[in-house]
């Protein structure tokens, strides 16, 4: 089995309303020097078979991302 | 006969019933596991709610529902496809329509009725209200911002006054260029009835329920 971790992340450029309340609240807890955040997901796949890396990038594609606005990386852990 | 579909998750589809029944229309129930479409279907509702729980993203999981291929097989023979509130964020992330609908700008839920200004009156949608008519009609969502390439598609109702939700140019609804298919976060089938206080949903319900 392979552990491969997709990271999925608001496209650079597209506003994320999420890291902007973030910051606002970390702003709020006086943490200074937060110059920007964004949030973004983690999606954990366990993978039977050859090719996870492959298969995984066809997952992104089929359903796990939406290219309009959203980039991903695709990582194969251990 | 007008075929409203339900996922697990759907909401609205009584209230889209009953504005379809209201609109002299017969309806038919598609659920989101079904191959084809009830026979003598002649339209499509996609009606509002939460499918899926709107996990991964508002629409994504059930715009993959087995059902989806009839309804494309649909708007590709050029039936009309109407998709409210998730039904728009279905439509959008099965690729029927373009852009992709993201979380409002203030991360809030909206609740209340909304001025809208119709703006490309050439399509089946809005027969008989010419550019620039106003219809009032509630919206309730979180995830209504619309974001994507206006010319892909025909804008065909704005958000008149202040942008509720961060919609990019003010985009309430948005058809594919046949113009078949529309997608938009207001709710017309609660716009319906006088006791709910406007009756101009009634312009977006007739189409489909007039279809042949």
């Amino acid at each position: 089995m392979t552990r491969v971790i997709v990271t999925v992340m608001p496209k650079a450029g597209v506003l994320d309303p999420q890291g902007q309340a973030v910051r606002g609240a970390l702003a709020g807890l006086g943490f200074e020097g937060v110059g920007d955040v964004r949030v973004g997901k983690r999606i954990e796949l366990l993978l039977d078979g050859d090719d996870a890396v492959g298969r995984a990038r066809a997952m992104c594609d089929r359903l796990l991302v939406n290219r309009l606005i959203e980039d991903f990386e695709v990582d194969v852990e251990g | 006969m007008v075929a409203i579909v339900r996922f697990p998750g759907s909401l609205d589809h009584a209230s889209a019933a009953r504005a379809v029944a209201e609109a002299g229309g017969t309806v038919a129930w598609a659920w989101h596991r079904d191959r084809e479409l009830p026979a003598g279907t002649a339209s499509v509702l996609l009606p509002g709610g939460f499918s899926y729980g709107d996990h991964l993203r508002c629409g994504a999981i059930a715009s993959r529902a087995p059902v989806m291929d009839a309804v494309r097989a649909h708007a590709e023979a050029g039936g009309l496809v109407l998709g409210v509130c998730n039904g728009f964020q279905i439509l959008c992330e099965a690729g029927l329509l373009p852009g992709v609908l993201r979380a409002n700008r203030t991360l809030s839920f909206v609740c209340r009725q909304v001025e809208l200004e119709v703006e490309d009156a050439a399509t089946p949608w809005t027969a008989g209200r010419p550019a620039g008519a106003r219809l009032s009609v509630p919206i309730k969502h979180h995830d209504g911002a619309w974001f994507g390439d206006p010319a892909e598609g025909r804008v065909v109702l704005r958000y008149a006054g202040d942008n509720p939700n961060g919609s990019q140019e003010a985009v309430a609804g948005i058809a594919n260029r046949a113009g078949n298919v529309l997608g938009l976060m207001p709710h017309p089938e609660e716009a319906c009835d006088p006791l709910l206080g406007s009756v101009d949903g009634r312009v977006l319900i007739a189409p489909l329920a007039g279809a042949a």
